[in-house]
């Protein structure tokens, strides 16, 4: 799931061009050209829309319907980083509720929402799939497990810490919004 | 020549692998003189990663457990340059081992997953030859079909029986999907077999295809498995090099080409239809059957799914026929299972059991026993189509019919362990949130009567049960069972009938008593301050909201349960360990 969101800038908007014409005629391409958009901006933009649409013929109500249904696809930006918290079954039973509360409070956002400063996404997901390492989180593409509610904090406020160090570069939102509109 | 392989699989990454593999290279030095640094994959072992496997050239082994990179010069110093074992660090595996019998995790944490040569030398793609110079198509499918070998993604169709519907049709065009959409929360077997061994799963499908007639093939997985995916494309790149797949097979005349689909998050896309619908594109939902995929399945052609563990064992059971295989498990369930070990077990991981065993075996001899010593409550099977099975039961094999008699269901395979400190509502609860979650709203029974079942159960979790709510639950499960499409609404009321069923106790406490036995439910339970371990420091007066906590500064703090809105803050920041539940 990293390479979804946590590395926006790994695919360039050209990149989606070049894909969106090369498979333009190929059938079941829609997923893997949504997938493609929300590599390069980090979320479907409503022009990567209207452009797949104009490509592959597919009406535009139809993709919102199947961007809609995947939990995947987002319509919004995302913050800088990314906390995906899981909460499968055995993270649920070591206390992911707990933990959940605490990345909240901290964050003083409700999940599957981006932080005001944007520095932030919080995401609930089901199962990262590291059991054993309950209760686990990721940040970006970095896995931590056997959390606390202290190691939880600690985290979050070292990574708040190194954003205020490196604070003249612009926030990864904006950028990405930049790209948009200049796309 | 001495090896030394750290074990890279999703478990191994997340406990800090890359970091002691990183370490090794510093200290072993590019020309790696007194040992060979290895990648492998998942061991199985997941409770000690990282783990750190040192052979010494002449077949002898030694397995290092809660590898840190700190830890790595001690192990170059003492054990690769001197020949001395830090028996400390040794992880102790022969208990549980013995135990299992490894046939779909034959290779893994033993090849490196991006080596096609290390899984050539251990007999990888001679079954693919065998079958391609040896045996007609129809004596591969009976060769499977004798081997009993039936579906592990959950339901247990026999794959003979599959493989021969799908061979019988004439269409000129036939597909065979490999369905990696592990989307059980719990479960990880899939993705540690497609981290670990890729080449089995592309082996099995190139055999699948011969045996049916396929000319194309998919890999449908889940686009939250990055490093399954990352390997898988670099196997087919691999495996389509010398020619094990793609035009012409082996100089045989057989063609087939895989192409990867990564899923876009949708639990629903683990059911075979809606699998298809998504890999063309559309909205996962599933159809009616019949017709069957193997009738008209993926753009109306005969479409043979099977799941990775299914695939996996394909070569092996080629390779040493059906009789080898068939002499484990019971009289319907033949072979291995892989389970997902986790929840409140002590060795939590991958393991491979004969069919037979029983839960009880799994859970202590293999698993260690729960982490607090005690015995297990409780052991949820199947994800959130299967149940919780009581420690009553824990005598019962696995085997597809004996589980499914309990309730619950084989699955595939997640194993999730309960003690005492888990409420079973809760646990209701939490399954149910997830697959009314997840479900497709194509069913108005699925969609609608989740939701009210789920409603009824929050409820009931903080206090506001009534009477007639474990009627009314019944009564929904049974009608949602009855009246729905696909997999997902048929089995979605299983965990709450089960644990109506064996957890009865606990839903009158929460309903009549309004007390949780298991202090679970925060809305149920009193917190109040240990006096003797209390520090005074006060972080817990400045956290709650409601003001319910007092005390002087360095003296024991008191809570009022009156103002006490039983957020459970308070517990969450307190160093001390001094507040708890009551």
């Amino acid at each position: 799931m990293n390479q979804l969101d946590s590395e926006p800038s790994r695919v360039s908007p050209a990149a989606f061009a070049r894909m969106l014409w090369r498979h333009r005629g190929e059938p079941g391409m829609l997923i893997p050209l949504l997938q493609a958009a929300q590599d390069s901006y980090g979320f479907v933009p409503p022009l990567a829309i209207e452009q797949i649409s104009e490509v592959t013929g597919i009406p535009t109500a139809e993709i919102y319907g199947v961007i809609t249904f995947y939990k995947q696809f987002r319509l919004k930006p995302l913050g800088r980083h990314i906390i995906r918290l899981c909460k499968g079954t055995a993270c649920h039973v070591v206390g992911a509720e707990t933990i959940g509360q605490v990345v909240a409070d901290e964050l003083r956002v409700p999940p599957d929402e981006t932080t005001d400063d944007g520095l932030f996404t919080y995401l609930v997901v089901a199962c990262l799939g590291c059991c054993s390492l309950a209760p686990a989180l990721m940040i970006d593409d970095q896995t931590h497990g056997r959390l606390t509610p202290q190691k939880v904090r600690k985290l979050i406020r070292q990574y708040r810490r190194d954003a205020a160090k490196t604070a003249g570069k612009p926030p990864a939102k904006a950028a990405r919004m930049q790209a948009v509109s200049e796309a | 020549m001495q090896e030394v392989l750290v074990g890279l699989g999703s478990c191994g990454l997340a406990a800090g692998g890359q970091k002691v593999y990183q370490r090794f290279t510093e200290l072993l030095g590019s020309d790696q003189k007194s040992a060979v640094l290895k990648k492998t994959g998942c061991i199985g072992m997941c409770y000690a990663e990282v783990l750190v496997e040192v052979r010494d050239g002449n077949g002898g082994s030694t397995l290092y457990r809660d590898i840190s990179p700190e830890k790595v010069a001690r192990i170059v110093e003492d054990h690769i340059k001197k020949g001395q074992v830090i028996s400390d660090w040794v992880l102790d595996a022969a208990a549980s081992g013995s135990k299992q019998k490894r046939i779909v995790l034959r290779n893994c944490g033993i090849i490196d997953p991006d080596s096609l040569d290390e899984y050539l030398a251990r007999e990888g793609y001679q079954a693919l030859e065998k079958v391609l110079h040896k045996m007609t198509p129809a004596e591969v499918v009976a060769v499977i079909a004798n081997s009993g070998l039936r579906g592990r993604g959950g339901a247990g169709f026999p794959t003979g029986t599959k493989w021969r519907l799908a061979a019988a049709s004439k269409d000129a065009h036939k597909y065979v999907i490999c369905n990696a959409d592990e989307g059980d929360p719990g479960a990880f077997m899939d993705r540690s077999v497609l981290e670990s061994d890729p080449h089995s799963v592309l082996e099995g499908m190139a055999i699948a295809a011969y045996a049916i007639g396929a000319d194309a093939g998919y890999i449908y997985v889940r686009a939250e498995y990055p490093e399954a995916v990352k390997r898988l494309r670099h196997s087919i790149a691999q495996a389509t090099a010398r020619n094990f797949l793609g035009s012409n097979i082996l100089g045989k005349g057989l063609n087939f080409h895989v192409k990867l689909k990564e899923g876009a998050g949708a639990f629903v896309c683990g059911e075979e239809t809606a699998l298809i619908a998504s890999i063309e594109g559309k909205r996962g939902m599933p159809r009616v059957r019949p017709p069957f995929p193997v009738e008209s399945g993926l753009w109306g052609h005969p479409t043979c799914i099977n799941n990775v563990e299914t695939l996996a064992n394909v070569p092996w059971i080629v390779l040493r026929g059906a009789e080898a295989f068939n002499i484990h498990g019971t009289a319907g369930s033949k072979g291995t299972k892989v389970f997902a070990l986790a929840g409140k077990v002590k060795h939590g991981g991958l393991v491979e059991v004969p069919m037979g065993m029983t839960i009880n075996e799994v859970i202590y001899d293999i698993g260690g026993g729960t982490l607090l010593g005690g015995p297990f409550k409780a052991v949820q099977m199947g994800g959130p189509s299967g149940g919780c099975i009581p420690a009553s039961l824990g005598n019962t094999p696995i085997d597809y019919e004996q589980i499914t008699a309990t309730g619950a269901i084989m699955g595939s395979g997640g194993m999730v362990v309960m003690d005492e400190t888990t409420c079973m509502v809760d646990v209701a609860r939490f399954f149910l949130s997830f697959t009314q979650n997840e479900s497709c709203g194509k069913c108005t029974f699925c969609r609608v009567g989740t939701k009210r079942m789920l409603e009824i159960l929050e409820r009931i979790c903080v206090g506001k049960g009534k009477d007639e709510d474990i009627a009314v639950l019944s009564e929904l499960g049974e009608q949602i069972k009855s009246s729905s499409l696909c997999g997902l609404g048929q089995s979605a009321p299983n965990p709450v009938l089960t644990t109506l069923r064996y957890f009865l106790h606990e839903y009158h406490a929460h309903i009549k008593d309004k007390k949780c036995p298991a202090k679970c439910c925060l809305a149920l339970v009193d917190f109040s301050i240990l006096a003797d371990a209390c520090s005074g420091c006060g972080l817990c007066v400045a956290t709650c909201d409601v003001g319910a906590i007092t005390g002087e500064k360095k003296a024991a703090h008191t809570i009022d349960v009156l103002k006490c809105i039983r957020c459970g803050k308070c517990i969450t920041v307190c160093n001390q360990n001094a507040i708890i539940k009551t």
